[in-house]
């Protein structure tokens, strides 16, 4: 099952996938275009993975990491489908990253890899855009670069774990105006979906809503005002979002 | 005096809770040079963030577990200020008028001397983050840079610093901060945490104060161990 949260009629509402459409709790089936998407989930803490893909660290740098590379988000940072994110007058790169976005689904503590499917209610896609000029040393990356306001698009929908048989092995795909610019598979992620709930959960308490973003394959190009980037994963979703100016 | 129990996940604390790297003095003068060299390659524009998340947040009087593979932890004393109007690129004086109050704050840390990477499995164990007791209402704390706070050891007090010596003085943080990370009703960020800061370990009773905010006292027990 597809779940979405949207605003719609004046209330915020959960709908659900039907046949390239949304179904309300009362029955009725309306227009993706005529709601609001929000973010699927209610986010706790927001994890997000660094250098995750071979090819992408090998792109952005020098060697792959030991360890995973994590770093925190705040909620701030996300906006739902068919919604729009702001570029800086003063980006010289500003690229966006197509993920697989796990959402947790009871508390976890000390879960090992072989029961890690357990603790996780579903998947979502996440765009995890970067303004690469504004990286720098300390508690990297920081939040001028990855936890700006607008610049996480998750969703359109959770879908429940048991839709998803392997997550181990799905296509990401981005295009921007229509053209392919990213290809992947979560196969050649380097710390895959299990090992992360084992290493978060062996030195902190995971709670159902928080969400890890488990980094992109290769293919991030710069993206300008008026773009239109859909990222998109097989099975999962293809999230619409929109570049704009950011305004002064 | 207006003030109010705060409780961590309750309606006046709902939201993000934000520390603060090198909003202190003394932690750009203990650096030195070593800012300009590799992995930090020159010192930071804006305010540098990181997040204490939700299974962090603990009341005052909670024992706060220390994990098996951890010896000692760093007693972060800081200010904490709650927001009560979002801020979006807001300037100082619209920051200030957004301030609902004060509360006190452990930032407990594993102390760690690479300041390269966000610090998660050093900051973000399970009841690291001890906030209370109480939220004292913004109008009866005027003057905020003028506090001084200080971290206590089993009753002793090991550090005293003074908020006069951050380097974005409350409200100038809370608009520089907003310019890239909007602030929201509910959220908590911490000021900052002096590098003087005294270390303690399971056994030990960690405590905060600042005049005006009371105490924020909190035992520190063994993994393992009954926590009362």
């Amino acid at each position: 099952m597809k779940q979405a949260r949207i605003a719609f009629e004046g209330r915020v509402q959960q709908a659900w996938e039907d046949n390239g459409k949304l179904r309300l709790a009362d029955g009725r089936r309306v227009e993706e275009t005529e709601v609001v998407w929000l973010p699927p989930v209610t986010p706790g803490t927001i994890f997000a993975l660094g250098l995750n893909y071979a090819d992408h660290a090998a792109e952005i740098a020098s060697k792959a990491p030991e360890e995973p590379m994590v770093f925190l988000k705040g909620a701030n940072t996300l906006v739902g489908h068919r919604a729009f994110t702001p570029r800086p007058a003063d980006a010289t790169n500003m690229h966006y990253e197509c993920e697989l976005a796990i959402v947790v689904g009871k508390p976890a503590r000390n879960v090992a890899k072989a029961d890690a499917y357990d603790y996780i209610a579903g998947y979502t896609v996440a765009n995890d855009y970067a303004v690469r000029n504004y990286l720098e040393g300390f508690y990297r990356p920081n939040f001028r670069i990855k936890s700006r306001d607008n610049c996480t698009p998750i969703g359109p929908w959770l879908v429940d774990a048991a839709d998803i048989p392997d997550p181990m092995n799905l296509r990401l795909t981005t295009r921007v105006n229509g053209e392919t610019t990213q290809e992947g598979s979560t196969k050649d992620m380097i710390f895959d979906v299990p090992f992360l709930i084992e290493y978060f959960s062996a030195f902190m308490t995971l709670q159902p809503g928080d969400v890890i973003l488990t980094g992109t394959p290769k293919g991030t190009v710069n993206v300008m005002p008026g773009d239109e980037v859909v990222t998109e994963i097989e099975g999962v979703g293809a999230l619409h979002n929109t570049i704009i100016e950011r305004t002064a | 005096m207006t003030s109010v129990t705060l409780r961590p996940g309750g309606p006046l604390l709902s939201g993000a809770v934000y520390g603060c790297l090198l909003n202190v003095q003394d932690e750009l003068d203990r650096l030195g040079d070593a800012i300009n060299e590799a992995p930090y390659n020159g010192a930071p524009t804006g305010p540098v963030m990181y997040v204490k998340t939700p299974n962090t947040q603990v009341a005052d009087g909670t024992p706060v577990v220390i994990p098996a593979d951890v010896d000692q932890v760093r007693v972060g004393a800081t200010l904490g200020v709650v927001i009560k109007d979002t801020l979006t690129r807001a300037s100082a004086d619209q920051a200030r008028a957004a301030i609902a109050g004060y509360t006190l704050v452990n930032d407990l840390t594993v102390p760690h001397d690479s300041l390269f990477r966000q610090p998660l499995k050093r900051k973000c164990r399970d009841g690291f983050c001890p906030i209370g007791p109480a939220l004292v209402d913004a109008a009866d704390l005027p003057d905020p840079d003028s506090l001084t706070v200080r971290a206590l050891v089993n009753g002793e007090c090991r550090q005293e610093w003074r908020l006069a010596e951050l380097v974005r003085p409350v409200a100038t943080l809370l608009a520089d901060i907003s310019d890239f990370t909007s602030l929201y009703p509910g959220d908590l960020i911490l000021v900052g945490v002096s590098p003087s800061a005294p270390l303690a370990g399971a056994g030990d009773t960690v405590a905060v104060e600042i005049d005006g905010l009371g105490r924020l006292q909190n035992p520190l027990v063994a993994e393992g161990e009954n926590a009362r």
